[in-house]
């Protein structure tokens, strides 16, 4: 496996890549089109972190307008047909404008450094994977503005709601999931290309760092799962546009089988929003342990059974549309088995923990607290699980305060605490560990305000996707609208952190963290435009 | 070919074949829920009936519910709600069809069974739901259905539902009709 690996890519490097950039750095391009043309894998890394930044506080604004709403029962603010709107929108543009192109983001930046490559595998097709992104985003936001509204059906469109009694502007929705769709796919395949062929001299695949490995996991099932997304929306567009009836009972077709479909991609799609948090999580632990973590194996076998698990749950999302009992036993027994390979992580890190010299600086307290929080979503994953009580529990707020914990002290505060490690070698200065700590402490309050009140008035029965609400819900929505607005806010915090660092700051040595052992940090802070133009060479160190 | 190029080209091998797949799913999934009876899919030929001893210790019942109202005005009804009927046992069920409109219009009963395991022992000899019917305005129409459980029925199995969803046919036009909630509500629970 080594001996054939650095040779040909490293040439192709050179000779291609690295020629064609030495005589495109004698003249850089300036201003817009720098940043429109770069094929640098540092600069499109900072586009796609920067445009999900702007993305989560347009979702976040739409989630404000869903919490503002229901601040009391009855209507107040908005209509119900733009509250609908704005709940689709917020999952949307949260789950394929923030969340994903976050992690492609850190991805870009981090997977090079941390397996000494010079470049992505493919510069050219980086660059134009992040650009589709503003197009088909723009495109999406723009059918709010659209006579008949913008998607109004919730963020997994099921049809026909999604079809026959859909807003004109669901073509537009189609197509600008086809480009988000491609987009991801796209930075997928270079991201394999990158991880399989351009590793540094003398580094195995069981030497990566485990950021680099989830993130391999990561896109083999965005390979595998984003074409039957294309698959399930063209078909959404032919029914809609071509008298087709896929999903049409009256033309022969099935609603049901819509479901089936999508949540074939959307399982694992969720996997694909927390797995690279793992990968991030399991670096940040050990090195504010100053421990090696525990169990490096066992993550990578953890990881990858997680993936294929995820090919074989979809249906507990349905256990209320009649499926055959069989078929809920099968979906439950098969759910509640990933909590083994998800239990040996969360171990795992407990482990690295333990006895370990501890110290809490702003990108440990996000990775603790997102080990606390994400388990707390993975218990009342567990709960729902159960098929028998998911009927009782299924499209009430006890749904939507599990995935929101695993999503966002999930998914965001791993991208959060990424974005805090790494900040020192992105801009070669400290954020500030004051204003770190307040946005910190405000976010786990802001969090746990918001979501946990959730499952209370979800198991009560308040249900998911209402503008108003029975009485008896009134208290818990109160404080959720509370907490929803402190965390909003709070993340205001974190853009004055990040302009903060990149202006100026506590300069950063190349090894910006005490504990820190991966390769990035062998670099210099900042990292210069181009590294590991000649690649390092690693000894591989035996895992403890 | 260099490796990125093989990794690339294996990539897409895999993208464009999960592409395929997701849409080969489609006759898969009717194939199997045909072959398994589950989501209530039956099949929509004609069945032989089978001369078989009546089973007349043991009783079923079958219970025949139609709906309207996906924006087709016309109203269906059946002479008997509830029958109890014998495995092995032929019966003919009458079924009214009412075109409430004021045009002449194409319209189907898509048919559907439940528990889904007593779907493979329904055997329907004769039903409107093989074919599309078509009514003048303000038309009535009578047709039959009829049907034959099998003696081997499984013993759990003690009601046996049938369902007939009507649904309007665009016959000669691929454009959708504009379907609003509206029209529905017009015909549909009159």
């Amino acid at each position: 496996m080594a001996s054939k690996l650095p040779k040909p890519p490293l040439e192709h490097s050179a000779s291609g890549a690295g020629a064609a950039a030495s005589e495109a750095h004698a003249a850089p391009p300036k201003g817009i089109l720098r940043w429109l043309l770069t094929t640098n894998h540092k600069e499109i890394g900072s586009l796609y972190l920067i445009f999900s930044l702007i993305m989560f506080f347009i979702g976040g604004i739409f989630a404000l307008v869903v919490r503002l709403e229901l601040f009391q029962p009855g209507l107040q603010f908005v209509d119900p047909e733009f509250f609908n709107q704005m709940t689709t929108m917020h999952g949307l543009i949260m789950v394929f404008a923030a969340v994903m192109p976050a992690f492609t983001g850190l991805a870009n930046w981090m997977i090079p450094l941390q397996i000494g490559a010079p470049d992505m595998a493919l510069p050219r097709l980086n660059n134009f994977s992040f650009w589709l992104l503003p197009v088909a985003f723009i495109l999406l936001l723009s059918t709010l503005l659209m006579p008949g509204g913008g998607p109004n059906f919730g963020w997994t469109f099921y049809a026909p709601l999604s079809t026959t009694y859909a807003p004109p502007s669901t073509t537009f929705f189609i197509l600008a999931m086809h480009i988000a769709g491609i987009s991801s796919i796209l930075g997928a395949i270079n991201i394999i290309a990158t991880i399989l062929n351009m590793r540094a001299p003398g580094m195995r695949m069981m030497d990566m760092p485990l950021f680099v490995w989830t993130w391999l996991i990561t896109a083999f099932l965005l390979i595998a799962v984003m074409p039957v997304l294309a698959g399930v929306i063209t078909m959404m567009l032919l029914d809609i546009n071509f008298g087709t009836s896929f999903f049409d009972a009256a033309g022969g077709g099935d609603p049901v089988l819509f479901q089936h479909l999508f949540w074939f991609f959307g399982h694992p799609e969720v996997y694909i929003m927390i797995l690279p948090a793992f990968g991030i999580v399991s670096a940040i632990i050990p090195t504010f342990a100053r421990k090696p973590l525990f169990g490096y194996a066992s993550m990578v076998y953890a990881t990858a059974s997680i993936a294929i698990l995820s090919f074989l749950v979809w249906a507990h999302h349905m256990f209320v549309v009649g499926l055959p009992l069989v078929a809920e036993l099968f979906f439950m027994y098969t759910t509640m088995l990933i909590a083994v390979p998800t239990g040996v992580k969360v171990f795992n890190w407990i482990t690295t923990l333990f006895q370990g010299s501890i110290t809490f600086e702003t990108p440990m307290l996000f990775a603790l607290a997102f080990v606390v929080l994400f388990t707390i979503g993975g218990f009342s994953g567990l709960m729902l699980a159960i098929a028998p009580a998911d009927f009782q529990y299924h499209d009430t707020y006890f749904v939507v305060a599990h995935f929101h914990y695993v999503l966002v002290p999930g998914a965001i505060f791993s991208i959060m605490a990424g974005v805090y490690y790494w900040l020192p070698k992105w801009t070669g200065h400290y954020p500030s560990e004051t204003l770190g700590r307040w946005h910190f402490w405000l976010s786990v309050i802001g969090v746990n305000l918001t979501f946990f009140p959730m499952h209370f008035s979800g198991l009560a029965g308040m249900p998911r996707r209402i503008p108003d609400y029975a009485l008896q819900f009134a208290d818990f929505n109160l404080v959720s609208s509370l907490g929803a607005f402190l965390f909003g806010l709070s993340q205001l915090l974190f853009v004055v952190v990040i302009v903060k660092c990149v202006r100026g700051g506590e300069k950063a040595p190349a090894k910006a963290w005490e504990g820190a052992e991966d390769l990035e940090w062998s670099v210099p802070s900042p990292a210069p435009l181009h590294t590991f133009e000649t690649p390092p060479h690693v000894t591989p160190q035996p895992h403890p | 070919m260099s490796p990125v190029q093989r990794t690339v080209s294996r990539t897409l091998v895999v993208l464009v074949a999960m592409f395929a797949f997701a849409f080969a799913l489609v006759p898969l999934y009717d194939v199997f829920c045909r072959i398994t009876g589950l989501n209530g899919k039956v099949d929509t030929t004609a069945q032989a009936l089978v001369h078989e001893e009546v089973d007349a210790s043991r009783y079923v019942t079958v219970q025949l519910v139609t709906r309207s109202g996906s924006g087709l005005p016309w109203r269906l009804e059946v002479e008997q709600r509830q029958l109890r009927v014998h495995p092995g046992q032929a019966v003919e069920v009458g079924f009214t069809f009412v075109n409430q409109s004021e045009a002449p219009q194409w319209g189907r009963a898509v048919p559907s069974v439940s528990p889904s395991n007593a779907n493979r022992h329904l055997r329907k000899v004769s039903c409107f739901c093989f074919e599309e019917q078509r009514l003048e305005a303000g038309e009535r129409l009578e047709l039959p259905l009829v049907f034959q459980l099998a003696r081997d029925l499984p013993p759990e199995v003690n009601t046996v539902t049938l369902v007939y969803t009507l649904y309007p046919v665009e016959r000669g036009a691929l454009a959708l009709t504009p379907r609003d909630p509206g029209s529905s509500s017009d015909g549909g629970d009159a």
